[in-house]
């Protein structure tokens, strides 16, 4: 119920607001630099329209300057960096990164293509693992399951950003990558469990009643739902030390990682399971009719 | 099992569990010496670890035939990597991509990565210059008196006027001809033998090839008694009157160059015009400061995360939980060897995933925990247990492994090197997660198992858990 309100509010902003994408997905420049002393930032705003370089300032503490803008190549880099200057003040560039914009649209392909490769390559491998259980819910079902777990799993942290604002660049599309690979860890060791359970009660034939099934499913859920909330205890350690301690510019990475992990332990528990039993209840229905 | 053969099983297994304490302890050493300054295998950072530079070129190709292709892109990249070295940067490194995705199948790519470079013009100049070369000669229709009365003009404006330098600018004494650097053969520095109380004065021999020779001999037969300009990038370096026909395709440059000039001079010459004109694409530069701290921060949060992990493990586990941490331990310890040996690049993305895979490492340890307290459960003995548990264990790990593995594939072979950094962690540790859980940390626990009845306190050192929640 929870995820589904969730699910569909994200899909709903989604829509609404749009993704923030980062400059590695629109093409563009991002410099950050610094100055000894507080920085004017009209001033160097005028001196960049000066040159025609489209831009726009952040001030960010008191001293730096965050600019955005157009692609800087090798005709205007030059001219880019001096109109930086202003008089008195010594500036120093912390961070430069400019990216064309065939570059940018070729990351945006890539990282569809990943994401969906690596769904195909969840499904693929579910169903070979699990083909010695094919009843009384058939083994490529578990991977159609575990993908719309995972789904589910990505679309929160996308919700969760775009709600907020945050932008998007390739450590996001990382991220989500990783939690494609990691949270489908929680999500398999249950099923795997069922999987076991299945074969010592010698399942797999169309006798087993729906209770049975229901009950198998129950019990490996139990079995080990203590193990699923151990990992994700570790792994959010690890990620909220890496948040706090850890380098800005792994951040985008380790958030997304951080909501995917705690939604990923929810959906394997909450979702994959009920999802599985909901299935094999269809299966029936349409077998007696 | 009888008392004898138990306690070879055990001791056999002690044995090897020592043996892995004492590798352990090598590889501690030999990773904490090489952390100190001076060390023989330093870590290798990425740029955005130790600040430095990075630029993606793109290689127009389509003049090239196919075949030519990774021939030309080998010699540009041989070209850049001459250019970078003579300007003495240390360790770059240059290499050629292909994009293999989508509509842009046969885009190809030139990265340079320089460390410690962070003036990005500078960069850019170094690797985009392609010296050109030029021979001009004296334009007829050029009008000295009005060239002159601009000179007069601007000096008088104190060498401010724009509008009068532009002027000068465009009016040149000297016209294009067709004979250019395509046709230079090798360029070679020599010394002119003529006495001149200096000393030796270091001259540019140049020669031409076949067809420029004749191009050369064209120039100079009707342009006698007249100058020859010699216009490097744009720049005039030498204005020679010639004397005669030059028909050997040898020409000389002289000029009041010293010998570091004319060396450098020789070698842009020589490293010659780029097969495939380039163009820049992408940049990415972070300054040493942000580096810096970016590593702290990596080492920091790390050695937090794994303190952390490990004090959670024992609280949660109790003893199986110490043998648990102990295979930690182990675990990292390889995981850093590795780096250093193989070695694997570290950028900040490697390091996240270098934490984040300490937390896989260790939930191959909690599924086998969990399992061993289920056994320990249904009766058996704690050795037993222990056995079972691993067994029972394996195909979880197994599978759920394989998914991580198959996620970092994909990662992997996405592209720039911020993700293959972090891929490259994650596979890795992966599977030598999978060592360590299942190899060390077995060895470590049957070493120490007790046979025999399972008593009350076996039972709490063995199970895991609050009371409880138990």
């Amino acid at each position: 119920m929870i995820s589904g309100i969730l699910l569909v509010s994200s899909f709903g902003v989604l829509i609404a607001k749009g993704l923030n994408y980062g400059i590695e997905f629109t093409g563009g420049t991002l410099i950050e630099v610094s100055y000894d002393k507080k920085p004017d930032a009209k001033e160097v705003a005028n001196q960049l329209t000066a040159i025609q370089y489209m831009n726009h300032i952040q001030e960010s503490g008191d001293m730096k300057l965050i600019i955005k803008g157009d692609e800087i190549n090798e005709l205007n880099q030059k001219s880019v960096t001096d109109a930086l200057k202003l008089d008195g003040l010594k500036e120093t560039i912390l961070k430069q990164d400019s990216i064309g914009s065939s570059m940018s649209s070729e990351l945006k392909t890539k990282s569809l293509y990943s994401i969906l490769l690596v769904i195909l390559g969840v499904i693929i491998f579910l169903t070979y693992a699990f083909r010695s259980v094919s009843y009384p819910v058939k083994s490529w079902k578990y991977g159609i399951i575990a993908v719309i777990t995972l789904l589910h799993d990505i679309m929160i942290p996308v919700g969760v950003y775009v709600i907020m604002g945050l932008e998007i660049d390739t450590l996001f599309i990382v991220g989500i990558l990783s939690i494609l690979g990691l949270s489908l860890n929680d999500t398999i060791v249950v099923f795997d469990r069922i999987r076991e359970s299945l074969t010592i009660a010698k399942a797999g034939t169309k006798n087993m009643t729906q209770d049975e099934f229901e009950v198998i499913v129950g019990t490996s859920l139990y079995q080990t739902i203590s193990r699923s909330l151990n990992t994700t205890v570790v792994l959010i350690i690890a990620l909220v030390s890496l948040l706090v301690w850890g380098p800005a510019s792994v951040f985008n990475l380790v958030f997304v990682l951080l909501i995917g992990m705690i939604v990923g332990t929810y959906s394997s528990i909450f979702v994959a399971s009920p999802l599985l039993t909901f299935v094999s209840n269809m299966n029936r229905d349409s077998v007696k009719k | 099992m009888n008392k004898i053969t138990e306690f070879f099983a055990r001791t056999q297994k002690q044995w090897i569990a020592s043996g892995f304490i004492i590798i352990a302890v090598l590889l501690g050493v030999f990773v904490w010496q090489n952390t100190q300054k001076g060390a023989l295998h330093p870590f290798r950072l990425g740029l955005d670890l130790s600040g430095g530079s990075r630029l993606v070129y793109k290689a127009d190709v389509t003049k090239l035939p196919a075949n030519d292709i990774n021939e030309s892109m080998a010699s540009i990249r041989d070209i850049i990597d001459r250019r970078v070295n003579s300007f003495g940067v240390s360790e770059p490194i240059i290499a050629t991509e292909t994009s293999s995705f989508g509509e842009e199948a046969n885009k190809y790519r030139l990265s340079v990565e320089l460390p410690g470079i962070t003036d990005v013009n500078q960069a850019i100049e170094t690797i985009g210059k392609t010296p050109i070369l030029e021979f001009k000669t004296e334009d007829p229709k050029f009008d000295k008196v009005k060239y002159n009365a601009l000179i007069e003009t601007f000096k008088k404006s104190d060498n401010k006027d724009m509008k009068t330098l532009s002027a000068l600018m465009s009016m040149s004494p000297y016209v294009g001809t067709d004979l250019t650097g395509k046709y230079l053969k090798r360029a070679q520095v020599q010394f002119d033998q003529t006495n001149t109380s200096f000393g030796v004065k270091p001259i540019i021999g140049l020669e031409f090839n076949d067809v420029g020779k004749q191009k050369f001999a064209d120039i100079t037969k009707a342009n006698i008694g007249k100058t020859v300009a010699i216009f490097l990038d744009g720049q005039a370096i030498s204005t020679p009157v010639v004397q005669t026909e030059i028909t050997d395709g040898n020409a000389i440059i002289t000029g009041s160059f010293s010998v570091k000039e004319a060396k450098e001079l020789v070698g842009r010459l020589n490293s010659g015009a780029l097969p495939v004109p380039i163009s820049l694409m992408t940049t990415e530069t972070i300054g040493p400061a942000l580096g810096a701290d970016a590593t702290n921060a990596s080492t920091n949060a790390g050695i937090i995360a794994f303190i952390a992990i490990c004090i959670f493990l024992i609280i949660y586990y109790r003893f199986t939980g110490v043998l648990a941490a102990v295979a930690l331990i182990f675990y990292g310890l390889i995981m850093l060897t590795l780096f250093i040996l193989i070695p694997i690049t570290l950028t900040a993305s490697g390091i996240a995933a270098f934490i984040i895979s300490l937390g896989i490492a260790v939930d191959a340890n909690i599924l086998i925990s969990e399992r061993i307290k289920e056994e320990i459960n249904s009766g058996r003995t704690v050795y037993d247990a222990v056995r079972e548990g691993f067994v029972r264990a394996w195909t979880s790990i197994r599978d759920a492994n394989f998914n991580s593995l198959i996620a970092g594939a994909v990662l992997f072979f996405f592209g720039t090197t911020v993700i293959k950094g972090f891929a490259v962690v994650f596979i890795l540790g992966t599977v030598v997660s999978m060592f360590s859980a299942i190899t060390v940390c077995r060895y470590f626990m049957l070493s120490v198992a007790p046979h025999g009845e399972v008593t009350k306190s076996k039972r709490w050192l063995y199970g895991a858990g609050f009371t409880k929640f138990y």
